[in-house]
């Protein structure tokens, strides 16, 4: 190794990199898929829920509006809205489009503070209209 | 040996085979979420305060019957082709294929608990 002396690339090494937006929004896109993906159980039970009667309904309304079901909520909320994002850029790199370095790091730092935005809108909204 | 089955037939369905569908199947469920994921959210957001017999009211509209079978038929498609390739990315060896069968009866059970509430309350029983 000591008489590698040309400028030439080393092969990768793997636990040497520096951090980068778009590698964290890489795996917070899977991660919200796999969360939103367990997540459908709770759309499953309030379905069935509204479908069996007033009695099961209440029961889940009950969750759905104590604190641990509000925070999932938020939870999941954020995860859906950041996976859409996620997903529109997906679409737009599909096209071709934005794929350089800096655009697809500014990219990457759009959909992070784009979805934490308009989550937090959206619950402001809800506690002060709702 | 006594293998019967061309080269052919022996690798359908395995490794790369079919990924063009896959991608596109993924892209394209991806993009009718975008308006019905939409959707089922500002029905939420509008069911939020309802009492059981509004919500069950607006699930008697045949429009929002029909849109929410859409919403649960894309998003499940959707998730099962998604978790698909996550066990394909980590998982090899003995427990890739039970869990790829198991990822395909998820996806097909909460679709089917999801229908089933849907029609049962569009027809109003
Ligand atoms: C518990 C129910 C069933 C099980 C577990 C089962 C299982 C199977 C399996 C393992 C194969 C071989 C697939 C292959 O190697 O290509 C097969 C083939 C087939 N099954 Fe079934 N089957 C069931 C019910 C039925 C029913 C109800 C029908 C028809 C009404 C049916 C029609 C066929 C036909 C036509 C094929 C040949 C498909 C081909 O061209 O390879 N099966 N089935
Ligand atoms: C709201 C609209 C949505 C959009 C625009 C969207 C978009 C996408 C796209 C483009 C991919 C492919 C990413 C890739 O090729 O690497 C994907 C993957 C995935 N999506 Fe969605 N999706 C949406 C909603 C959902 C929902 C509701 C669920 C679950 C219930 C879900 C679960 C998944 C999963 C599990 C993956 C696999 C993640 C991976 O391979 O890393 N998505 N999504």
């Amino acid at each position: 190794m000591s008489d590698v002396k040309s400028a030439r690339p080393l092969s990768p090494h793997l636990s040497i990199y520096r951090f980068r937006p778009t590698m964290a929004m890489s795996i917070i896109h899977r991660i919200t898929g796999s969360a939103l993906y367990v997540g459908t159980l709770l759309l499953v039970w309030w379905l069935v829920a509204a479908a069996s009667g007033p009695d099961a309904f209440a029961t889940a309304s009950a969750f759905f509006g104590s604190i641990i079901g509000q925070l999932i909520l938020f939870g999941y909320s954020w995860a859906l809205i950041h996976h859409m994002f996620g997903g529109i850029r997906h679409f737009i790199w599909d096209t071709g489009q934005a794929i350089s370095k800096e655009t697809s790091t500014k990219l990457a730092m759009a959909t992070i503070i784009g979805s934490l935005a308009v989550t937090v809108i959206l619950w402001l909204g809800i506690l002060i209209f709702g | 040996m006594s293998d019967f089955r061309t080269p052919l037939r022996r690798v359908r369905g395995l490794g790369s085979a079919g990924g063009t569908e896959h991608f596109w199947q993924q892209r394209l469920t991806a993009l009718a979420n975008v308006v019905l994921i939409t959707f089922f959210v500002i029905l939420l957001l509008t069911l939020m305060n309802e009492s059981y017999e509004g919500v069950r009211e607006a699930f008697a509209n045949p429009f929002v019957g029909i849109v929410m079978a859409l919403v649960v038929f894309s998003a499940t498609l959707h998730m099962k082709l998604g978790m698909q390739v996550i066990i394909e990315d980590y998982v090899h060896g003995a427990a890739k294929l039970p869990l790829l069968i198991l990822n395909t009866f998820f996806a097909i059970a909460v679709a089917a608990a999801c229908l089933y509430a849907i029609v049962k309350m569009s027809f109003g029983v």
